[in-house]
């Protein structure tokens, strides 16, 4: 193994399907970040074996309708809105 | 293979479909707001936190989908596997609030169905790889232009969460045609189960993958050469929605592709997308693949495991199963069962029509004459379903010869059709009452005595001249006596 697990272009590629514009200084920052991020996860090799709770399956529930969110509930938290709409920028 | 081997030979298509239908329940597939559209809904009226993908809201997964699922899975005779799981598929893009949508991946809910469907008078076996379900994303308007030129976007989660089972197939098409037929056969199916409603807007979605190869890698039972198929680039059509328009995005799309190769270019490997206004496709240059969307299971549902539903839900009589039920109740041949069975609506005034009458004369009165003239004027059985019970009468009245059967088929089932009256005014306008006994017999009478010859070779054995003596009786009633009725009395006033 390298010694950065996660190197630059594999960030500006996880960066283009976030589409999130990074420039180089970060994504060298964030390669070495992701290597020190990934060694945390070495501490669980420590951890001892415990007994698990049985798995859940089949959880469901009944095709019944509930109240949903008003408009003006469901568009509280949004920056922008026009009629009624979530409003964002141009996607394509 | 070289594209300038390619273009020297015979081509054959092929082509193999995704197909996204809604399923039919009162609540999102992971949350309990209503999946109905009210008429002229506001934006944003059918959402919780669930659907909006608030932070800390879980989903829980909607048993009547559930069972739908394995509803569909039953019809298809697919595989229900003792364990499914749902996946969360990653990709950014603002129809979808959580940045990713639960879809299912490695462990779908049914694994290789069939579906048969016939061809050009050929029952062939369409191959189902799998068939899952997944939740809808929401729908969005590009503001000021087209997808590229637009300003902004409005965004509209309504949609979002309702359940939908993508059906994917075998490549097992070989022409555009075979796809439609597919599409409609398994609209039929569904419809028969209850599950789905061709009728609502955007129910069905259709993906469709879509390449050339050799023709001579096809073998006698419609088998392709793996390999061959392998080295194919093949496109994927997108924003299909109904069967129409995929038979005309696939057709664009083989002439596309065939013309690219005979001209020495190779297909490129690419989505494309449908644009129906223009008919035609375009590229959708999408840099994204499979592993761009970074799958991995979805632990805020458990797995499942209903592979007994399959023998607790009952399903209703498919159309396959009807047909034969046809032949066998009835002693209908296969092709007036198939036509019967073609729909449910079709299947259902059948049964009603032939409680009262014979089942040939039902079958010939619902499968030749309605159908025949509701597909001229590319009308469906459903488009008159209010006005069925005319219908019916109709038949009442032929069969109390109170109208002829000719005119009812020619003139008055046509009429019915085209300016929308019930039997009984057309009779009434055109006059076509049959005649009273009385003057048929004083026709038949002077028919008789104004063809001594006519009658004199009947006499003498010559059989045919009862024709000319009926067409003589049939010119007296203005067509309105029974041809049969009028033969059997000419013969008994002349055997005398």
């Amino acid at each position: 193994m390298s010694d950065s697990p996660v190197d630059a272009d594999e960030v500006r590629h996880v960066a283009e399907l976030a589409r999130i514009d990074l420039d180089r200084e970060e994504v060298e920052a964030f390669a070495s970040q992701f290597a020190d991020i990934l060694a945390y996860f070495d501490a669980l090799d420590e951890v001892p074996e415990v007994e698990q709770e049985a798995d859940l399956v089949n959880v469901m529930r009944p095709d019944e309708v509930r109240e949903c969110l008003s408009q003006e509930e469901a568009l509280a938290n949004a920056p922008e809105t026009e009629d009624g709409y979530f409003k964002g920028p141009r996607v394509s | 293979m070289t594209a300038q081997a390619l273009e020297q030979r015979d081509l054959a298509v092929v082509i193999g479909l995704e197909v996204h239908v809604q399923l039919e329940t009162n609540s999102k597939i992971f949350c309990g707001c209503s999946t109905e559209a009210a008429e002229d809904e506001e934006p944003n009226t059918r959402t919780c936190p669930v659907c909006l993908g608030l932070p800390g809201a879980l989903p829980v997964l909607n048993e009547g989908a559930v069972e739908a699922a394995v509803k569909v899975g039953k019809a298809l005779n697919a595989d229900i596997p003792e364990e499914t799981s749902f996946h969360r598929k990653n990709y950014y893009y603002p129809d979808l609030p959580k940045n990713f949508q639960i879809t299912q991946y490695d462990a779908p809910i049914c694994r290789d169905g069939t579906i048969e469907v016939e061809i050009e008078g050929e029952r062939r076996v369409i191959n189902v790889r799998r068939a899952h379900l997944e939740e809808d994303p929401g729908s969005l308007q590009h503001k000021g232009g087209s997808i590229d030129a637009a300003d902004y976007t409005l965004v509209n989660y309504n949609r979002a969460g309702t359940p939908l089972m993508e059906i994917v197939t075998e490549p097992d098409f070989r022409s555009p045609r075979e796809a439609r037929r597919f599409l409609a056969k398994l609209e039929e199916v569904l419809e028969y189960l209850g599950v789905f409603d061709a009728t609502r807007d955007g129910s069905l979605r259709v993906d469709a993958n879509i390449s050339m190869v050799p023709a001579d890698e096809v073998d006698a039972d419609g088998r392709i050469d793996e390999e061959a198929l392998a080295a194919a680039n093949r496109t994927e059509v997108k924003n299909i929605s109904s069967h129409k328009g995929a038979e005309k995005a696939l057709a664009y799309e083989v002439t596309r592709q065939k013309n690219a190769i005979q001209r020495g270019r190779a297909v490129e490997q690419e989505t494309r997308h449908w644009d129906e206004s223009r008919g035609i496709t375009v590229s959708m240059r999408s840099k994204e693949e499979e592993k761009d969307y970074r799958y991995f299971r979805e632990h805020d549902l458990p797995p499942l495991r209903v592979s007994d539903w399959k023998e607790k839900i009952d399903i209703p009589e498919l159309p396959d199963a009807r047909r034969e039920r046809f032949r066998e109740a009835y002693g209908l041949d296969v092709e007036a069962a198939s036509k019967l069975t073609s729909t449910k609506a079709v299947a259902d005034f059948y049964e009603d029509v032939v409680e009262e009458f014979d089942p040939d004369l039902a079958a010939t009165w619902v499968a030749d004459n309605l159908l025949g003239e509701l597909n001229y004027r590319d009308m469906a059985i459903t488009d008159v379903e209010e006005r069925l019970g005319e219908f019916t009468r109709l038949i009442e009245l032929v069969d109390a010869g109170e109208i002829t059967r000719k005119n009812a088929e020619e003139i008055v089932l046509r009429r019915m059709l085209d300016e929308g009256e019930p039997p009984e005014a057309v009779i009434e306008a055109e006059g076509l009452g049959t005649v009273g006994e009385d003057e048929v017999e004083r026709a038949v009478a002077e028919a008789i005595e104004e063809n001594p010859e006519a009658v004199e070779d009947y006499r003498g054995g010559e059989g045919g001249a009862i024709n000319f003596l009926v067409g003589q009786v049939m010119r007296k009633t203005g067509g309105s006596a029974d041809p049969g009725d009028v033969n059997a009395m000419l013969r008994e006033r002349l055997d005398e």
